[in-house]
């Protein structure tokens, strides 16, 4: 189970732990977003905006607010660091026609957090093409100093990688008390971040869909708690 | 009263039963009951009625007594006519009812050779014999509320049921009171619409307030429309008594363990018993329990909903065959299917309402004429009064059956789809339709019209979804469905029972190493309960302990463990509060100390101590008491109504204790009372005033305080899951076919907080409150309590805990607290061990 949505002063509030990435600082926010303080870079995964709308094309009516609800913590986490650069690590759109429906307020608020910054859209498998009517550019992966951004983890990549895609999630068990969270994923070389769209669920960190992407003895589970981010080991998380 | 009724005189209304049915009467050597040729008449004069007699009365021959008659003279088809369709409609709450219903009216329907087809149609029923039923219908079609609702969604549902005469209801009490019984008196009603003269026919067996029921099986077009009501009297007055222990009767608990042995003695000494326990894992310790004991090795079976269905079949059969000698049991064997020769039923713990305990005493020789024997075993000391409350009520006759509430808002929702699926509708139509379910009488027209916009596309505030509606107004007036798929999306998600999502328990051989994969399945379990499981961690389940090794997939594999013990308790709690006139009962009781020699010696000892020593509260005063233990201070209440209303107040107190600066800790509640602890003396803060328990006890909490709980409340959003799930939000899980339940659960909670944070008066969300006051938060009944005791709270500052207070102190440290602070504790913890761990040192 999740926190209740937060308000975008309580979304603002949290403290983001500082930790050591490619030789970089960078803070993982409990908010679920990750930003270099250096290169003034965020990043956010899996927005998996128009969610609500993809769903009703099925005939199964979400609330139609996700997208709004997504893009003002969005727009919060932009007022909170004040990047230069955004990059959405795909799946930023919950279907490759999505951005076609988002609504006028949708788009303005893009266009309000994107403006005076680069925004880059990385493609994901929900969303292979651009993204049709937002500013920013669209690239398939995206390489930056050290680091490869890219939406689908690369088993083969032997440098440091940045990605999304498994919307990982941690279970920890103590004291017959489970408690189960949206994490950023990392053995310090890959960084898988958490989903940050309101109507996204999460896959547990312990689920096969990892095997071959972390060296276990390095491997940290970054818990997102209410308004802290939690470091925990592989041998206190469980499986679901 | 007597089976032997004289023999029916011609009444007035001429009721001549035909001649094969005299006959067959003769043959038995039995006359019809009265009231099996009382509701004939009615019957046949057109009239609807309800008939409630005790188990063993020949309800079932009474209820199907005039069906039979009619087709008895209608005869065969001619031939080259037109077969007419279904007749009778059976509707019974179980599927094993309607399959036993069907052997017992074969018989005398055979024996008579009465040119009568009888079929049933459940969920188990292939599609191919479906399907002949509707080309082919039989007289009698024996069937389920879910079954109803989906052959009402059905396009030819108007021609199929162009020929129904009688609707029959069985086990009425225990249906009206649940969503299914709201799904289907909205089915009832549409029956009534399309077939006129429709008679129904409820079959009940004793509830508090019959006028509701009558008024459930016909149409409230005037509001005050009932059926007509034929009352059998009960038959010999039970035996029931109260074990005398001569062990201790402990504090708190609900194990019973103290009484086993003289328990065993008990079945050792009867035929057959059957033994009751209000929850699985009481059947599981219960069962494990006896079987320690059992020395001669007597035939002792586990019956209860969560085992493998192979299992609990080989259970009845051998019961049916009389080789058992006692059999375990939770509520699945409460309704009235007939199990062989039982002369004692043993309660374990107290039976939590007077008509459940009635129910379940029937069971006991199936014959109304004979004394069902019965012994109540209470199984702590607050439970022994609650027992003799029991007891005594079932002298007197007095019921507690639960009080009817409005018809669910997603039923509602359901419903709407499905009748759109079966043909346009006109709004105006539809709404006069409805209200006329007893259920949804004062339905307001606002509410129906959201409902309909919720089925259409949503409901929402922000209307984007008209594009992809389900349903739409058409130019000539009416609502249709806008695309063939979605009748088959309703036929997939109809039914009105969430299960909680259950997996699979696999027996593996392989120890620890090898892959967690196969091995019979012994039934199934609550995925909530595996959750709190690690590795390694003991339970108990079908009888045996068992070590949890891991999930897969959807399966929860176990080995046998070899330790005699489980280590982990399951839940130990009773799964239902106790009722509202019990409660009150109690609350004389411990008022009256005249009354207090009934009870055992331990128990009013007790009591007269706590007069010593405290104060004992007056029948409607609430009495709170506080004083320090250990570092802390306690405020502990006695409010009698429930755990689930407790749980809510204690919630509430909290919040308000915070506000007042008392620090509070934490809490516990139990059936009887509160305990809530904090850092502040409360006894001090209420004598300088600091504090006022008439503030604190205010009826206000259900306002703010409740609203602002409620947002951070797990409850509400599992409340929210089924809500969604019922009204087609959010589809209904398949086995092996659609998502985990987890995945779901996460899906319906994000749902939950975005509606919540954007629209908060959705429908949905009206219909989780709703929910919520009669359900898991039992909000209503707080309500009562907190108008009842204000200006007669009674305090008392003592210098150590009082005896009353024993019990409920006893359960501190048995519930785990849910909710925000405890899992971000859990995480700062685990996070201070990792970096502990880092820096191979401890750390502040």
């Amino acid at each position: 189970m999740r926190a209740a949505l937060k308000t975008v002063d309580q979304v603002t509030a949290g403290e983001a732990l500082a930790v050591d990435f490619a030789g970089s600082e960078l803070l993982l926010d409990p908010a679920g977003v990750a930003y270099f303080p250096a290169e003034r870079m965020l990043v956010v995964s899996d927005m998996h905006l128009e969610k609500g709308s993809s769903f009703a094309c099925r005939r199964v009516y979400l609330p139609p607010y996700d997208t709004a609800a997504t893009l003002a913590r969005l727009s919060a986490m932009t007022a909170k660091y004040d990047p230069t650069t955004i990059i959405s690590l795909g799946d930023s759109f919950h279907d490759d026609e999505a951005s076609a429906r988002l609504g006028e307020d949708a788009i303005a608020a893009i266009g309000a957090v994107a403006r005076g910054r680069e925004m880059i859209w990385v493609t994901g498998n929900h969303d292979p093409s651009p993204p049709d009517g937002v500013p920013g550019q669209s690239v398939e992966m995206l390489a930056t100093g050290r680091i490869v951004f890219r939406h689908i983890p690369e088993p083969a990549e032997t440098g440091h990688e940045i990605c999304g895609h498994l919307h990982p999630c941690a279970r920890l068990v103590r004291r017959g008390k489970a408690v189960r969270r949206a994490c950023f994923a990392s053995d310090g070389a890959r960084l898988v971040m958490p989903s940050f769209g309101v109507f996204t669920g999460g896959l547990n960190v312990r689920d096969e869909a990892y095997a071959g992407l972390f060296d276990a003895s390095r491997f940290r589970a970054y818990m997102l708690g209410q308004n802290r981010v939690y470091p925990v080991g592989a041998g206190d998380l469980r499986s679901d | 009263m007597s089976i032997a009724t004289p023999p029916p005189k011609p009444s007035s209304g001429g009721i001549d039963l035909p001649k094969p049915f005299l006959e067959w009467f003769a043959s038995k050597g039995w006359q019809p009951r009265a009231h099996q040729l009382e509701l004939l008449a009615k019957a046949e004069a057109g009239q609807s009625a309800l008939l409630i007699a005790p188990t063993g009365a020949g309800k079932t021959l009474a209820g199907f007594l005039p069906t039979l008659v009619d087709l008895a003279r209608r005869g065969r088809p001619k031939p080259g006519t037109r077969k007419p369709g279904v007749h009778t409609l059976y509707i019974s709450p179980l599927k094993a009812l309607a399959v036993d219903i069907h052997r017992n009216l074969s018989t005398p329907v055979e024996e008579m050779g009465l040119p009568v087809e009888i079929e049933t149609r459940t969920g188990d029923t292939p599609q191919s014999r479906r399907q002949r039923q509707k080309l082919n219908p039989p007289d009698i079609l024996l069937t389920t509320p879910e079954q109803l609702a989906l052959l009402l969604s059905h396009k030819d549902a108007e021609r199929f049921f162009g020929d129904l005469r009688h609707v029959v209801l069985d086990e009425l009490h225990s249906l009206v009171t649940s969503k299914r019984g709201h799904m289907l008196s909205l089915g009832l009603a549409r029956l009534h619409r399309l077939c006129p003269g429709l008679k129904a026919i409820g079959l009940s067996a004793t509830v508090s307030e019959p006028d509701l029921l009558r008024q459930w099986l016909v149409p409230q077009r005037e509001k005050t429309a009932m059926a007509e009501i034929i009352t059998v009297s009960g038959g010999a007055k039970p035996d029931i008594a109260i074990l005398k222990s001569k062990e201790r009767v402990p504090w708190s608990g609900h194990s019973a363990r103290y009484a086993m042995p003289e328990v065993y003695e008990a079945i050792r000494q009867h035929k057959t018993t059957l033994l009751f326990v209000n929850t699985r894992s009481q059947a599981e310790m219960l069962f494990q329990e006896l079987w320690r004991i059992n020395e001669d090795s007597l035939p002792i079976a586990l019956h209860h909903g969560s085992l493998d269905v192979s299992q609990r079949r080989r259970v009845e059969q051998a019961m049916q065959e009389n080789a058992l000698r006692a059999i375990v049991a939770t509520s699945t064997l409460d309704l009235g299917i007939d199990w062989g020769d039982v002369d004692l039923v043993v309660h374990i713990g107290s039976p939590k309402g007077a008509s459940r305990l009635a129910q379940r005493i029937g069971r006991a020789n199936h014959r109304m004429d004979e004394a069902s024997k019965a012994i109540l075993v209470p199984a702590n000391r607050f439970e022994v009064m609650e027992c003799q409350a029991a007891l005594d009520a079932n002298y007197l006759g007095a019921q507690d059956t639960p009080p009817l509430v409005d018809g669910a808002l997603d039923v509602l929702c359901q419903h709407i789809l499905g009748t759109a699926c079966a043909e346009p509708f006109f709004a105006d139509d539809l709404y006069a339709e409805i209200t006329t379910a007893a259920p949804y009488a004062s339905l307001p027209r606002e509410t129906f019209d959201r409902a309909v916009q919720f089925v259409a596309h949503g409901g929402y505030a922000l209307q984007s979804y008209e594009r992809y509606a389900r349903i739409r107004l058409t130019k000539d007036g009416t609502w249709r469905v806008s695309h063939p798929s979605v009748a088959q999306q309703y036929r997939l998600n109809c039914g009105t029972i969430i299960e909680a999502p259950m997996l699979n328990i696999r027996l593996t051989r392989q120890r620890k190493g090898g892959p967690l994969r196969g091995g019979p399945v012994l039934g199934k379990i609550e995925e909530g309960f595996i959750e709190s499981l690690v590795p390694g961690d003991t339970f108990l389940f079908a009888g045996k302990v068992l070590a949890f090794e891991g999930i897969h997939e959807n399966d929860c594999i176990v080995s046998k463990a070899s330790d005699l013990n489980a280590k982990v308790p399951a839940y130990a709690g009773g799964k239902f509060p106790t009722t509202t006139y019990l409660s009150e009962q109690v609350r004389k009781m411990l008022s009256n100390p005249a009354e207090w020699d009934r009870l055992p010696r331990q128990v009013s000892d007790w009591l007269a101590i706590q007069k010593a020593k405290s104060v004992v509260p007056g029948p409607d005063q609430l009495l709170v008491e506080t004083f320090p233990r250990g570092p802390r201070f306690y405020m502990v209440a006695y409010p009698f109504e429930g755990r689930l209303a407790h749980q809510t107040l204690c919630m509430l107190l909290t919040r308000r204790l915070e506000r007042a600066k008392a620090r509070p800790l934490g809490f516990v509640a139990s059936d009887y009372a509160v305990a809530i602890w904090g850092l502040r003396d409360m006894g001090r803060m209420l004598a300088k005033g600091e504090l006022s328990l008439s503030g604190l006890f205010d009826e206000d909490m259900l306002g703010d305080d409740l609203e602002a709980w409620l947002d951070e409340s797990y409850l509400l959003k599992r409340t929210f899951r089924a809500c969604a799930t019922i009204a087609g939000l959010i589809e209904k899980r398949h086995p092996g076919k659609e998502k985990s339940g987890r995945q779901m659960t996460v899906s319906a909670d994000l749902v939950y907080d975005v509606l919540r944070s954007h629209e908060p008066d959705h429908i949905l969300l009206q219909a989780t409150r709703n929910d919520a006051r009669t359900g898991l938060l039992d909000v209503g009944r707080l309500g009562d309590m907190l108008s009842r005791i204000e200006g007669r709270i009674v305090h008392k500052d003592l210098e150590m805990i009082s005896p009353l207070a024993v019990p409920v102190m006893l359960e501190i440290g048995k519930e785990t607290v849910h909710g925000g602070d405890a899992s971000e504790a859990l995480m700062a913890e685990a996070a201070e061990d990792l970096i502990r761990d880092a820096l191979g040192q401890d750390i502040g």
